[in-house]
């Protein structure tokens, strides 16, 4: 039997990230997609003459409606009913999930339709939803693959990067019963198209999630590519909308400077192609009844935190993801979240506790800053990592590593201890170094480093003998 | 003006890369400059902060700010540690980092920013190809500064690197915590460095040459790591 500690410490990430590395098939398709779309979004940054003011912008209007959450969410509340929606408040995932499914059981469907939505994968929804006996059908098209597959989103905004196109071929011939389909891309494509209209067409019951929540008028907006969310919004009887409470944004006009950041940001586009927002209800227009479930799971948590809480004012373009040099090698699956990347590195410890394989997530970067340069709300995700790496190390004491660098923080307090530390490795490493090299290594930290490089062994005179003697006359 | 610059060794260079040190008194002393190494200093404190020990971090940030405080310049061969000095002191001092933090310069910016010194009046002979590490291109923000000084220098060959961009890996303990993905970094690093077909690898940090060149001798490569200062010391 494995204590629920050893499962962590196997999903953890240095665990998990050998898998992900083994596979060639994954690293070309990241490496590809990840250099194709990061030279979109520099391009489609650099035609925007104010692009560091629009960035200062959007971290103020994210933080203007952070700093008075409480005041904004019941302004959104207000402004939903007001216009015929329904608000519900979920303190946490199981507290959604029951509200989501009594919603869907009421209206007696056995399936739903569902916008790409990171919200719903935080909770667990879709299984939620299957354990009451209704079927949720993801209609983002990666979504749609990953979901047939039984698989988890590799990708934030390119959630079946990790599947190339005869795989997806094999999926919908045997799930979609196309025994004849080739992998030709328009083909597939027009596969899921009409497998997807046709649940469009039978849907009473779409489930979303939000992009952004307008406290001001009670306006819930979605941005997607391919208009399948659209669809979603608009056709069946009955939407029901989760959302994490740190999606509201105070004011209309705010659309206007975080309209611009997201699409360039995200997909290196001008605009997104579809852009939905909604108002409540409205007769003979759209769904005729609105829900919307505000979702807390640990947001009030990282609220309280003045470090880390700015990473709430994520908008989820993915600009880090892209950027990040350990993603790149990796992809998402290694996360074990929903939230990959440089972002969910400091979201996913801090939403879900920091319990279980998260934990090692702060860890699984270099610190090369990438990220925080590309943010569109400015979050300094290599400052935010240190923190949530402090509060990691308080947490679990860090046994011998705590040891060893509590050990060494005393020797460098004292020149006389730092200097005969200095000499004491100088003997101490003899029996190993050949050449001035370390040849052998032993167990630990140095045998990490020591499978792909060579170290070199402290020389016979230091910078400081060095200089010493040249002081001397 | 600056005529007496404070040394900032760092512990790594003075422990294992003593010509880094050695190459930065000489390139500081040709310029006229009188060096000072204060022989109480250790470590700036990175390690410990960026692995999750800001206490142990701070007690030697204080120490720090106490032996420098005397400066008008320090200067120091480590965009990292320099990144570190400029970027957390002043919050993990909470104020009280007496101005040392701005007082405090990575080796190029020193000399192109506040010296507005591009040639050093160095030779070297050979094809070079630069990797701006991540602290020095996006923490410190040196920009071209290292690169306007190696084309000063007579003689020396400069090949762009292809992605020079990205991170070679190293990362401090995130080269042994997660030892797999930082060698997947370095292998797609040490590939671009290798295409250029350049003698020498050169950066502004001890710490990432060590991992470069600890790769590239794994692998029986002939290109050298070198840091800025051994080119400009030539």
């Amino acid at each position: 039997m494995s204590s629920p500690a050893r499962g962590a410490r196997a999903e953890s990430f240095p665990h998990a990230a050998p898998a992900a590395l083994a596979n060639g098939r994954l690293r070309t398709n990241l490496r590809a997609a990840t250099t194709s779309i990061r030279a979109r979004r520099t391009g489609a940054v650099a035609e925007v003459g104010d692009w560091e003011q629009l960035r200062e912008a959007g971290a103020a209007i994210k933080d203007s409606a952070l700093w008075r959450l409480d005041e904004a969410l019941v302004e959104l509340e207000q402004g939903v009913v007001r216009a015929g929606g329904v608000v519900h408040w979920a303190r946490d995932a199981a507290e959604a999930n029951e509200v989501v499914t009594a919603l869907v059981v009421r209206e007696g469907v056995d399936e739903v339709v569902k916008v790409k939505s990171l919200a719903t994968d935080e909770i667990r929804l879709n299984e939620a939803l299957e354990t009451v006996g209704v079927t949720p059908i993801e209609t983002d098209l990666a979504e749609l693959i990953v979901q047939l597959a039984g698989e988890r989103p590799s990708h934030l905004l390119v959630p079946a990067l990790h599947k190339n196109r005869t795989e997806i071929r094999d999926l919908f011939r045997e799930r979609l019963d196309l025994p004849g389909l080739t992998d030709d891309p328009a083909e597939l494509a027009e596969a899921a198209r009409l497998h997807l209209r046709a649940a469009f067409l039978r849907a009473r019951v779409a489930i979303s999630g939000a992009n952004f929540a307008v406290a001001e008028t009670g306006t819930v907006c979605v941005v997607e590519s391919e208009g399948n969310g659209r669809m979603c919004t608009t056709l069946p009887e009955v939407l029901i909308t989760v959302m994490g409470i740190e999606k509201v944004i105070p004011e209309w006009r705010d659309l206007g400077v975080l309209l611009q950041l997201l699409p360039r940001s995200s997909t290196g586009e001008r605009m997104n192609p579809y852009t939905s927002l909604w108002t409540g209800v409205r007769d003979g227009d759209g769904p005729r009844a609105f829900h919307l479930v505000l979702l807390d799971a640990g947001r009030t948590r990282v609220l309280a935190d003045r470090v880390g809480r700015d990473a709430l004012r994520c908008i989820r373009c993915s600009a880090c993801v892209n950027v990040c040099p350990v993603y790149r090698q990796t992809g998402g699956h290694a996360y074990h979240t929903p939230y990959a990347g440089p972002i969910g590195a400091i979201l996913a410890p801090q939403l879900e506790g920091e319990r279980g394989a998260v934990g090692s997530l702060p860890f699984a970067s270099s610190l090369c800053g990438a990220c925080f340069d590309v943010c569109p709300v400015k979050i300094d995700i290599p400052s935010i990592l240190i923190h949530e790496r402090a509060k990691a190390v308080r947490r679990e004491r860090a046994g011998m590593e705590g040891l060893s660098l509590r050990r060494l923080a005393r020797v460098f307090s004292s020149r006389a201890r730092y200097e005969r530390a200095q000499r004491l490795v100088r003997r101490l490493q003899r029996p190993v170094v050949r050449d001035g090299w370390v040849r052998r290594f032993p167990p630990g930290p140095l045998a990490a480093w020591g499978r792909s490089r060579d170290l070199p062994a402290v020389p016979d005179e230091t910078f400081r003998e060095w200089w010493e003697r040249r002081a001397r006359p | 003006m600056i005529d007496r610059v404070g040394l900032f060794v760092t512990c790594l260079a003075d422990t294992l890369f003593p010509e880094v040190g050695k190459a930065t008194v000489t390139v500081l002393e040709r310029l006229g400059l009188e060096v000072v190494f204060p022989a109480e200093q250790t470590c700036c404190g990175q390690m410990h902060l960026n692995s999750g020990y800001p206490d142990e971090a701070r007690a030697l940030a204080r120490r720090f700010v106490e032996i420098f405080e005397p400066f008008d310049a320090v200067v120091s061969p480590s965009a990292s540690c320099v990144a570190l000095v400029r970027e957390h002191y002043p919050r993990l001092l909470a104020g009280d980092d007496r101005g040392v933090p701005s007082r405090t310069w990575e080796l190029s910016q020193l000399l192109v920013e506040r010296l507005g010194v591009a040639d050093v009046g160095s030779g070297f002979e050979g094809t070079v190809t630069y990797h701006p590490t991540c602290h020095s291109l996006r923490h410190l923000r040196v920009g071209d500064a290292p690169l306007q000084l190696l084309r000063g220098v007579s003689g020396l060959e400069l090949v762009e690197l292809p992605e020079a961009e990205e991170c070679c890996g190293f990362g401090g303990t995130f080269a042994v915590k997660n030892a797999d993905v930082s060698a997947a970094m370095l292998d797609e690093k040490l590939g671009n460095v290798l295409a250029t077909g350049a003698d020498s690898v050169c950066a502004c940090d001890a710490s990432c040459l060590m991992h470069m060149g600890g790769g590239l001798r794994r692998r029986g490569a002939a290109v050298r790591p070198l840091h800025l200062a051994e080119i400009l010391a030539s």
